[in-house]
């Protein structure tokens, strides 16, 4: 399926957003966040963003405080997988306007939304900053 | 129905004012939450759906970022999802979403409220559903829901086709039979030129191509267009993915594919694109030589580069390469090896994996060298990771690649003296595992041994405790080749060995005693007659080394080392400390260790008097007791000389079940009786022959196998019995005519560039257990034929398991299986819609007559004209009865015709290939 889970993570460690593609307990969910923070988080900047975990691969990239890491299976294309982050990262830059980590706290909701704009059952569906973003507006509008 | 007070929800608490009190965390933030969780519990059962919804998110909220459980709030959200407001509706779907899996008690309920919204004329909530269905959809789900999302398959609005696209993936995986509804209207999106519709119809084929990638040859003309004219990175991405796996399967297909791939290849300027190509031609195309070497060189670029990304994903690239083109990780040898001290453990542990590739019996010491050099620099982990890998490498097939065996195990010695080595247990296996294999190596071994036991720093690390007890093994087992076996007692009986665990105490004495007895033998039974016989002739090779020993420095080329030294005197000392060390081992809470030091201190005085005596007066023989003590020392000399072999582990198997010996009754009894009593270790293990010898009693349980009788009688009792059942004994390694009885079971000219260590070692895995080793022990080339045979076999039936699997049975049908009628049906209808009518005009549906919905720009060229609906109609369903049974290949030639026609059509360049010949027929363009 492609992507597996999306996280945004801060630079302590807590979760600030969780997009999972394939249905996890909350225990599960607890056990594997943790272990990928800690992996992740102790990477300096000289490291790779590529980390192998279980039988499925790791692709982060750190922006200001926050992380985004996002699952994928083995055969994904990790570069194409980090111009991802990139383009969601800028959506939400576009969106919000110079995007912090409480923007997406306080629109959690919101951020979730522009994640399923641009990713559906694992995989990409939309690429263009416009497109995911006028849905959204006129939602806006309409409430 | 006690609801919150209309209070409450004017003074609700928003999701706003929960996060705030989150961060101000006045109260601490777990009774903070539970606070909150008890408000929304209460909100929830509000009447008003707005406070109704406010709960719900905030629970979603609790619940994403604090995993909280909100299961119990499913019906609650079904509630709000009925909401004719959007945005409690938006709340609903995002809580559903989130929440809901396949075990949800209420999930079928939500399915009308789905099917609502899937129908609805707002395309946002439309595509909501649609996103939720992706998430949660089940089998009810996926099948109930078909129909709605096979219209949504062809709406106008751009927005709400692709999500219903991505989503029939799901459908599919759930609900295979929605494959013959929806896969033709899928398959028409692959035509549309609009780039969000491609992305999401080539991500999902990308997927399903994945799971069984022959259904999808078909396609493959479609998917090449896609290829040729896409303008996206992502969708050219997902095509060459698909690609990647159509390709092994079709060589035609490869070959126009190819080329294109290249080309974009050298033009493309994205990292990503690029990336993907060299993939698919490494993984998929490594046939062809120029595409591979184009690849290499944009490797190499990546390799090179700054950015630890694209250094690990060159690396990564370079080790799918190894396996077909090795030269392509030697030309960039230099990368790799410097890789390897890469302040990245990824990348070190990516090219240690190619250096690993890299490794031939020409090289290997050359490499582990290297290796090992690294190994003491860099950390603890990276250095276990690299030994563990040198030696699951040398160790390969029965130490394929070695052939100076006195190296390796001498590099086993050094590796086990890097200061974080770790991997304790496997050295000691395989210094076990070598002594018993490889005869001409023994010498060596003993002195790497030596070394390891005579340093008391070593006996401190407790990794190192396993190494320790083999080298204490090998020091018992071939203390024939040892040069100063007093050294050996001297360094098994140091004070600092009680740092030891019991279990490798035990051994410690075990081999102590082996040594003690070989001296006294030496000393008194050999030594007596002919002074300086030498012990084995192997030692004149090793007659360089012995000027490291003062007392053996004098001795002259080829005498013995071993006898010179010991002299009555010394043997003296040597019970001496034998009682000094073990008389507190005496005490000891290990029965084990316990009883061997009680074994050697029982024989120790039975030998002193003989020791004793002898010092005064040598030549007095023919005292009795002296006689008696020197039968007891050659029949324990004897038994210890027997050499061990390595045993298949399916030797056991061999021996044939005596009659009267039921071995599967139930021995639960008689754990009850005898539950206290310890296991013998194999080499306690006594045939208790009665006996008339008085001493018997004495060392009965010295843990030998003869324990009684007169050397030769045991000997020749042993060897009677060898001879009835010979089969399961492994030829020792000193019976030379035992071992040229056996023809070599490998080929001599496989291992033609071995040398004597080799062969030999050859000779000595060969004999006799040959097939039936573990497959890991298994040296000859045959039997990893055989294995591979037997590996290959379970695939093929998968993969003719994976055809009768419902999804890729479905799509076959409707790719396959269906032609057979098409001849009938569609040519004689409309002679010229033969292009991509031909795999989708076999479905139909009664949806399909008012399809006329989206056609886009090449619709002239491949118009589709589905009159014939009743014939099809019929005729589909006769094949589904068939479709069960049906071999794929019967229908590929069946249908082989039309496709040929198709590709004439399409494009111009006729393949001249016999349709009989062809498994994919010519629509491969």
């Amino acid at each position: 399926m492609g992507i597996r889970f999306i996280l945004m993570v801060n630079k302590q460690g807590q979760t600030r957003l969780a997009q999972y593609y394939e249905w996890l307990t909350l225990e599960e969910r607890r056990a594997l966040e943790g272990e990928i923070v800690r992996k992740c988080l102790a990477r300096n900047e000289q490291q790779c963003s590529f980390v192998e975990h279980r039988n499925y691969k790791i692709v982060y990239r750190r922006y200001a405080s926050l992380f985004f890491l996002v699952g994928v299976d083995n055969d994904e294309n990790e570069l194409a997988i980090l111009e991802f982050i990139h383009l969601l990262v800028e959506t939400m830059d576009r969106h919000f306007g110079n995007v912090c980590e409480l923007d997406i706290m306080f629109h959690l909701e919101k951020a979730h939304f522009m994640l399923e704009e641009m990713v559906m059952n694992g995989s990409i569906v939309e690429t263009s900053k416009a497109n995911i973003l006028s849905p959204i507006q006129l939602m806006d509008k309409a409430s | 129905m006690s609801g919150p007070s209309l209070m409450d929800s004017l003074f609700q608490r928003t999701l706003e004012d929960l996060i705030k009190g989150l961060r101000q965390q006045l109260i601490g933030e777990q009774a903070f939450i539970s606070k909150a969780l008890e408000e929304i519990r209460k909100e929830i059962k509000s009447t008003d759906l707005s406070t109704k919804s406010t709960a719900l998110l905030k629970l979603c909220y609790l619940s994403n970022l604090h995993f909280h459980d909100m299961s119990f709030a499913a019906f609650h959200a079904l509630e709000v999802l009925s909401s004719p407001r959007f945005s409690h509706k938006k709340i609903a779907y995002h809580a559903i979403s989130l929440s809901f899996h396949d075990s949800t008690p209420v999930l079928l309920l939500i399915t009308n409220h789905l099917r609502k919204d899937l129908t609805s004329t707002n395309e946002f909530e439309v595509s909501l559903s649609l996103q939720c269905l992706s998430r949660i959809a089940n089998v009810d789900l996926a099948r109930d829901l078909t129909p709605e999302v096979f219209t949504l398959l062809s709406s106008n609005k751009l927005y709400v086709r692709k999500r219903a696209v991505a989503v029939v993936l799901r459908v599919f995986e759930k609900y295979p039979d929605s494959v013959r509804v929806c896969f033709k209207r899928l398959v028409e999106n692959l035509e549309n030129y609009d780039p969000q519709i491609l992305s999401a119809v080539v991500g999902v084929f990308s997927e399903l191509a994945c799971k069984d990638p022959r259904s999808y040859l078909p396609l493959a003309p479609e998917f090449y267009k896609i290829l040729v004219d896409s303008k996206s990175n992502w969708i050219s991405i997902k095509v060459l993915k698909i690609f990647a796996k159509l390709a092994p399967l079709e060589p035609r297909l490869a070959n126009r594919v190819v080329e294109p791939i290249c080309d974009l290849m050298r033009k493309t300027g994205a990292k990503s694109l690029l990336f993907e190509c060299v993939r698919t031609v490494v993984t998929s195309f490594s046939e062809y030589e120029s595409a591979v070497r184009l690849a290499v060189e944009k490797i190499r670029e990546f390799l090179v580069d700054e950015d630890p990304n694209l250094k690990y994903l060159g690396l990564h690239a370079l080790s799918i390469v190894a396996s077909k083109h090795l030269w392509v990780v030697s030309e960039n040898k230099e990368v790799v090896i410097k890789s390897l001290s890469d302040p990245d453990p990824n990348i070190k542990i990516e090219s240690l994996r190619l250096v690993m590739a890299m490794v031939s019996e020409h090289n290997v010491a050359e490499i582990s060298k290297v290796l090992v050099n690294y190994a003491l620099k860099s950390d603890p982990l990276f250095c276990n990771e690299i030994l563990g890998s040198i030696l699951s490498t040398c160790s390969r097939n029965v130490y394929e690649i070695i052939v100076d065996f006195d190296w390796y195990v001498s590099l086993l010695g050094e590796m086990s003296r890097i200061p974080h080595c770790q991997m304790g247990e496997e050295i000691e296996n395989q210094f076990i595992d070598i002594g018993l294999r490889v005869k001409d190596v023994r010498p060596e071994l003993v002195r790497v041994a030596r070394d390891l036991l005579i340093d008391p720093a070593l006996l401190g690390n407790s990794f190192l405790h396993r190494v320790l007890s083999a080298a204490a093994w090998v020091s018992g087992e071939y203390v024939e080749f040892s040069r100063n076996p007093l050294e050996f007692m001297e360094a098994l009986l140091q004070p600092r060995t009680s740092l030891l665990p019991p279990s490798i105490m035990a051994i410690y004495i075990q081999s102590a005693f082996k040594v003690l007895v070989f001296c006294l033998h030496t000393c008194f039974v050999r030594g007596g007659s002919t002074a300086g016989v030498s012990a084995s002739a192997s030692y004149e090779s090793f007659d360089d080394l012995s000027v490291e020993n003062g007392a053996d420095s004098t001795v002259a080329h080829g005498q013995t080392c071993t006898s010179a030294p010991i002299t009555n005197e010394s043997i003296v000392n040597l019970l001496k400390l034998v009682e000094l060390a073990l008389s507190p081992l005496l005490g000891s809470h290990d029965v084990e260790v316990q009883e061997r030091a009680r074994n050697l201190l029982g024989f120790v005085d039975l030998i002193k008097l003989e020791a004793l005596n002898s010092s005064g007066q040598e030549e007095n023989d023919s005292e009795r007791k002296g006689v008696e003590a020197t039968k007891i020392i050659r029949l324990v000399h004897d038994a210890f000389s027997k050499e061990l072999g390595p045993v298949s582990l399916t030797a056991q198997g061999k021996v044939p079940v005596p009659d009267g010996l039921t071995l599967n009754e139930n021995l639960g009894d008689l754990e009850t009786i005898c539950g206290d009593i310890e296991l013998p270790s194999s080499n306690t293990f006594s045939f208790g022959y009665p006996s008339e010898e008085k001493d018997v009693s004495s060392f009965s349980n010295l843990q030998i196998k003869e324990d009684s009788g007169q050397s030769n009688e045991s000997t020749s009792l042993l060897a009677e019995h060898r001879k009835r059942h010979g089969l399961y004994y492994l030829p020792s390694g000193k019976s030379e005519v035992i071992s040229n009885d056996y023809p070599p079971a490998n080929d001599p000219a496989l291992q033609g560039d071995n040398n004597d260590n080799a062969s030999d070692l050859v000779k000595l895995t060969a004999e006799s257990l040959v097939p039936k080793r573990k497959p890991n022990h298994s040296k000859p080339r045959p039997v990893v034929v055989k294995l591979d045979e037997v590996d290959e076999k379970p695939v093929a039936v998968k993969q003719l398991e994976s055809r009768d699997d419902s999804l890729s049975g479905a799509v076959r049908d409707i790719l396959f299986g269906s032609e057979d009628i098409l001849p009938t049906s569609s040519r004689s209808n409309l002679p010229n819609s033969n292009r991509k009518g031909k795999k989708k005009q076999h479905m139909i549906t009664q949806v399909e007559s008012k399809e006329n919905v989206v056609d886009d720009g090449n619709s002239s060229s491949r118009r589709r004209k589905d009159h014939s609906h009743g014939k099809e109609r019929r005729h589909r369903k006769k094949n589904a009865e068939e479709r069960n049974e049906t071999d794929r290949k019967e229908k590929e030639s069946s249908s082989n015709h039309p496709r040929r026609h198709k590709s004439r059509q399409r494009a111009e360049e006729p393949l001249k290939v016999p349709p009989q010949t062809s498994v994919i027929p010519d629509f491969l363009l």
